[in-house]
């Protein structure tokens, strides 16, 4: 049995719209062993986003706690948390969010430039990643003379330069064609196959059935944690009572 | 982050768009050339006053008869009564000071030149051999005055180069006799012209030894005694020295006024570095304002690239890596206008100078470095409230923003 990656409990967020309060998350309690691959569904507003930015530690929650690989990190200051993004976790967003001005290499160093890691190793380790991702060809191009799915395959180099533990994509396929779509997917599902944690969020069923885990969401809270047909859920955790 | 890779990141970011960065380092770089033209005319109107002074030789400490208290040079100096007579032996006795380097008595009146037939009025003066460096004065022919007894001489003279012109026109003047007064004088020497000097202009001058204006306009009295001291340094002591002897030789009564160039100088300076100064302030304000647009265009910065910020954060930037890209760049968009600024500075001073070459308009360093120094800093200063502003925002709000 593998040690759990992620543990929520009891999660709260809540957004203040003027007067009125929204409860994006509800008493969230989310159990993510190391290697699985997970799909977030559900409809928009369900608070689907909210629980990703909530794991990648970009927005904290008003009450609960988590646990990334057995550490709490809610009570991380701003800047420990932002360590722990940088070796840890890796983003993939639906508007691919490259820097346009920087050629696809720079986009993909972007992450060991912030994290200081020095300019010999940073060179061999994009050359890599423009191999195994099929952009050698692309090297020096800036994203807007790349297609959807070449922009797509960078930011995925991106989010996995620094050999985080956990990827985490939001609608990764949203604004790509259903060819390139497939293609992303692929790449992302084979990193899951090397054992990175992979949480995709997306409002496509048929996406989110491939996952071997599939958590439904509605009005901020789970309603579903299902794992795919036939298969069943290893307890990896038990839920703090 | 890296301090090499920060200042590339800083640098792509000024560079990717043009325009807003050209436009700021333009207004940086206008209030740094402001303060560089504006202290260069400043500064360089006041060394021009300082030329003007020292061209009546440097070092200078005068001895005039009479007490009087004034500082400077007063036509009224020339028609004080004198209780006693300074003499060429006062003069001489002075030579004997330490802290005197040399001396030239100067003993003025007026009389008339002629030759062939020409006349015209002149002012004579009376002097010595060393006068000519006591007072800076450059010979366009000839020689001058040989050195000497002082009570005696020869029937020497030179002439300024506008009696030169108009006594002799394209003849040659070199030893020419004329007449100055009753007595005859053979030419030895011409000055340069040089049509400035306070007071006395020398291109309208005949000098002639001493002894021979005294017995000429008939007087023991010497007008001044114009001494040079050794240094810059000894222009205090020396003065003093001058005041002992002469009150020594005059059984002890203070009857000469001593008054030192530099006293008069002093005062120009200071008037003239104030001027500089308020100048200097002035054209800061500019910088200000520049400093001012720093803040406005970062600001503009942020919000536009508020999306790279949050996209920066999820990849792992600290607070700290996103404020110190933020201030590299506007310390790179000042040090650009400062450099820029610096540089039109200096060739718009050049081009004066060029323009006017008497009019030394030299920007002076401290106020080179001051403008620099405050373009930078100012450009740090308003380049925080942005870098903070960038520091603190939400990721999750930053990448929904496109």
């Amino acid at each position: 049995m593998t040690a759990p990656l992620i543990e929520l409990s009891r999660i709260e967020r809540v957004f203040h719209l003027g007067d009125s309060q929204v409860h994006a998350l509800q008493s969230i309690d989310l159990c993510i062993a190391a290697g699985e691959y997970v799909a977030v569904m559900g409809p928009s507003g369900s608070g689907k986003s909210t629980l990703l930015n909530l794991i990648g530690l970009l927005d904290r929650p008003d009450s609960g706690s988590y646990r990334l690989a057995g550490r709490d990190v809610t009570t991380l200051s701003a800047d420990e948390q932002a360590r722990v993004r940088s070796e840890r976790i890796g983003f993939v967003f639906q508007s691919f969010h490259l820097v346009p001005r920087l050629t696809a290499a720079e986009n993909i160093a972007l992450p060991m430039v912030l994290a200081g890691i020095p300019p010999a190793q940073r060179g061999e380790r994009v050359r890599q990643a423009l191999r195994d991702y099929g952009l050698e060809n692309r090297a020096d191009h800036r994203p807007d003379q790349l297609s959807g799915g070449q922009r797509q395959r960078v930011a995925i180099a991106r989010a996995t330069i620094m050999q985080p533990a956990l990827v985490l994509a939001d609608e990764p396929t949203g604004n790509l064609d259903r060819t390139t779509g497939e293609e992303v997917m692929r790449l992302l599902e084979e990193l899951n196959r090397g054992g990175v944690t992979l949480i995709v969020v997306t409002h496509d069923g048929a996406l989110g059935a491939r996952a071997r885990r599939q958590l439904l969401m509605a009005d901020g809270s789970l309603q579903q944690d299902r794992p795919r047909s036939g298969g069943t859920r290893s307890e990896t955790c038990a839920l703090p009572t | 982050m890296r301090a090499a890779d920060l200042i590339r990141f800083a640098r792509d970011a000024a560079t990717g768009n043009p325009l807003r960065t050209g436009l700021l380092v333009l207004a940086m770089a206008i209030g740094v050339a402001a303060v560089v033209v504006l202290t260069a005319l400043a500064d360089g109107a006041r060394r021009y006053v300082l030329n003007q002074f020292s061209a009546i030789g440097s070092n200078l400490v005068i001895v005039l008869p009479g007490r009087s208290q004034t500082g400077g040079f007063n036509p009224g100096n020339a028609i004080t009564s004198t209780p006693r007579d300074l003499t060429i032996d006062d003069a001489q006795a002075l030579r004997r000071a330490s802290a005197v380097h040399r001396v030239a008595p100067l003993a003025v009146g007026t009389s008339e030149i002629s030759v062939g037939g020409r006349l015209r009025e002149v002012m004579v003066a009376g002097t010595t051999a060393d006068f000519i460096a006591v007072r800076r004065l450059t010979l366009a022919q000839g020689r001058f005055l040989p050195p000497g007894d002082w009570r005696r001489g020869a029937s020497e003279a030179v002439i300024g180069a506008r009696i030169r012109d108009e006594l002799f026109g394209r003849d040659e003047a070199l030893g020419q006799l004329v007449r100055v007064g009753d007595r005859r004088f053979r030419i030895v020497g011409v000055l340069a012209a040089t049509g400035q000097g306070l007071g006395m202009n020398t291109d309208e001058l005949v000098i002639v030894p001493v002894a021979l204006a005294q017995a000429m306009f008939n007087s023991n009295t010497l007008f001044r005694i114009l001494v040079e001291a050794n240094s810059r340094e000894a222009i205090a002591p020396a003065k003093a020295q001058v005041s002992e002897i002469i009150r020594l030789r005059h059984e002890g009564e203070e009857d000469v006024t001593v008054i030192t160039q530099d006293a008069v100088l002093a005062t120009f300076d200071r008037l003239l570095g104030t001027l500089t100064v308020a100048v200097a302030g002035i054209a800061a304000i500019s910088l200000a304002v520049a400093g001012i647009l720093v803040m406005n265009v970062m600001l503009v910065s942020v919000t536009q690239r508020t999306a790279e910020i949050g996209l920066l954060k999820a990849l792992g930037a600290t607070r700290a890596t996103i404020r110190n890209a933020f201030l590299t760049e506007a310390a790179m968009l000042s040090l650009a206008g400062a450099l820029l600024g610096f540089a039109l500075g200096h060739a718009a001073a050049t081009v004066i100078r060029q323009l006017y070459p008497a009019f030394p308009a030299q920007p002076p360093d401290w106020a080179v470095l001051a403008g620099v120094a405050t373009a930078l800093v100012t450009g740090l200063a308003f380049g925080v409230l942005p870098a903070r502003r960038a520091a603190l925002l939400d990721p999750v709000q930053s990448l929904a923003r496109r």
